[in-house]
C-alpha cells in the first residue's frame, strides 16, 4: 500500500492524488489528514484529484468524511480537479458528495479557501 | 473467425484482497479502451466493475472476476464481466438493490449503483451458496 504525501502550504494542506486508490490507501488518508490537521493548525485542505480516473462509492465517502472531520477541526475541504467522466459517472451512480465543496481547478479552490478563511 | 458463444475472455481475475480490486479496474479500464468505448462510458463500467469487485471481496469472502468482449444478435460488441463468489448469498435479492440498503460500512450503493451504470445487470443469489452478478455495458 502507497501512502498518499500530505503537503502544508501555509494554512492550507495539499494532497494531490496520483495513484490508483484501493480502500486501504483511502482509509490511512483520513487518519493521516486527521493528524496533520491538528500537528500543522491547517485551517484548510484541498484534495486534487484532477489525476484520479475513477470515484466510488466508497472514495466518494471518504470525501464527505474527510470533509466532516476537518471541520470539526476547525478546518474547511475543497475537492478540486474532478474530471467531467467522473462527475457524470458519480451522479448515475447516485453519490451527492454531502457537505463536500468542490472548485473546478487547484487554483480556484485556493481562492474559494482564502476567502472563506479571510472572511472568519 | 467466429466469436465463441461465452464471447472472447480478457481477463479472468481472481479477487482475494483490495489489491485485485484495484487489478480488476485496470483490466477492464484497458479492456473497455481498447473495445472502443467513449470516455465517459469507460468510467462508468469500471466504476461499476469496481463496486462489484468489492462486493465480492468484502460480502462473498472473495471470488473471482471474469471479463470478456461479447457480441450481440445485433452485432452490438461490448463488454462483459462476471463476478462469482462462494459467499453466505443474499437473502433478499430485491432488497439488496435498493438504494441505501446495506449489511456493511458502506452507503449501500454498490450494487444499486452499479446496476445504473451498466445496459444489462442480472444478480443470480442462493443463500449458504454464494452470488454471481453478471453486468453487460454496449459500445455506443
Amino acid at each position: 500500500m502507497r501512502q498518499i504525501p500530505i503537503l502544508k502550504i501555509g494554512e492550507l494542506l495539499l494532497v494531490s492524488i496520483q495513484i490508483d486508490l484501493q480502500d486501504q490507501t483511502v482509509v490511512a488518508l483520513q487518519e493521516d489528514l486527521a493528524e496533520e490537521i491538528v500537528r500543522t493548525g491547517a485551517r484548510g485542505v484541498i484534495i486534487d484529484i484532477s489525476a484520479v480516473d475513477i470515484v466510488d462509492s466508497f472514495i466518494g465517502r471518504m470525501f464527505s468524511t474527510i470533509a466532516a472531520m476537518s471541520r470539526l477541526m476547525d478546518a474547511e475541504t475543497v475537492v478540486v480537479g474532478m474530471r467531467p467522466a467522473v462527475a457524470i459517472t458519480l451522479v448515475e451512480l447516485g453519490l451527492s458528495l454531502d457537505g463536500v465543496r468542490t472548485a473546478l481547478d487547484l487554483e480556484q479552490g485556493m481562492r474559494l479557501l482564502e476567502s472563506s478563511l479571510g472572511e472568519r | 473467425m467466429t466469436t465463441p458463444p461465452g464471447g472472447e475472455p480478457v481477463g479472468d481475475v481472481p479477487v482475494v484482497s483490495n489489491d485485485d480490486v484495484v487489478r480488476v479496474r485496470q483490466i477492464v479500464r484497458s479492456a473497455a479502451d481498447s473495445a472502443g468505448f467513449s470516455l465517459v462510458d469507460q468510467t462508468k463500467i469500471v466504476t461499476a466493475a469496481g463496486e462489484l469487485a468489492r462486493n465480492t471481496l468484502v460480502h462473498g469472502g472473495g471470488g473471482t472476476a471474469v471479463i470478456e468482449r461479447s457480441v450481440n444478435d445485433r452485432r452490438k460488441a461490448g463488454l462483459r464481466i462476471v463476478f462469482t463468489d462462494r459467499g453466505p448469498g443474499i437473502p433478499d435479492v430485491e432488497q439488496a438493490l435498493t438504494d441505501g440498503w446495506s449489511t456493511g460500512n458502506g452507503l449501500g450503493l454498490g450494487l444499486s449503483g452499479a446496476r445504473r451504470l451498466v445496459d444489462e445487470f442480472t444478480l443470480e443469489s442462493a443463500v449458504g451458496e454464494g452470488t454471481t452478478v453478471t453486468v453487460v455495458k454496449w459500445i455506443r
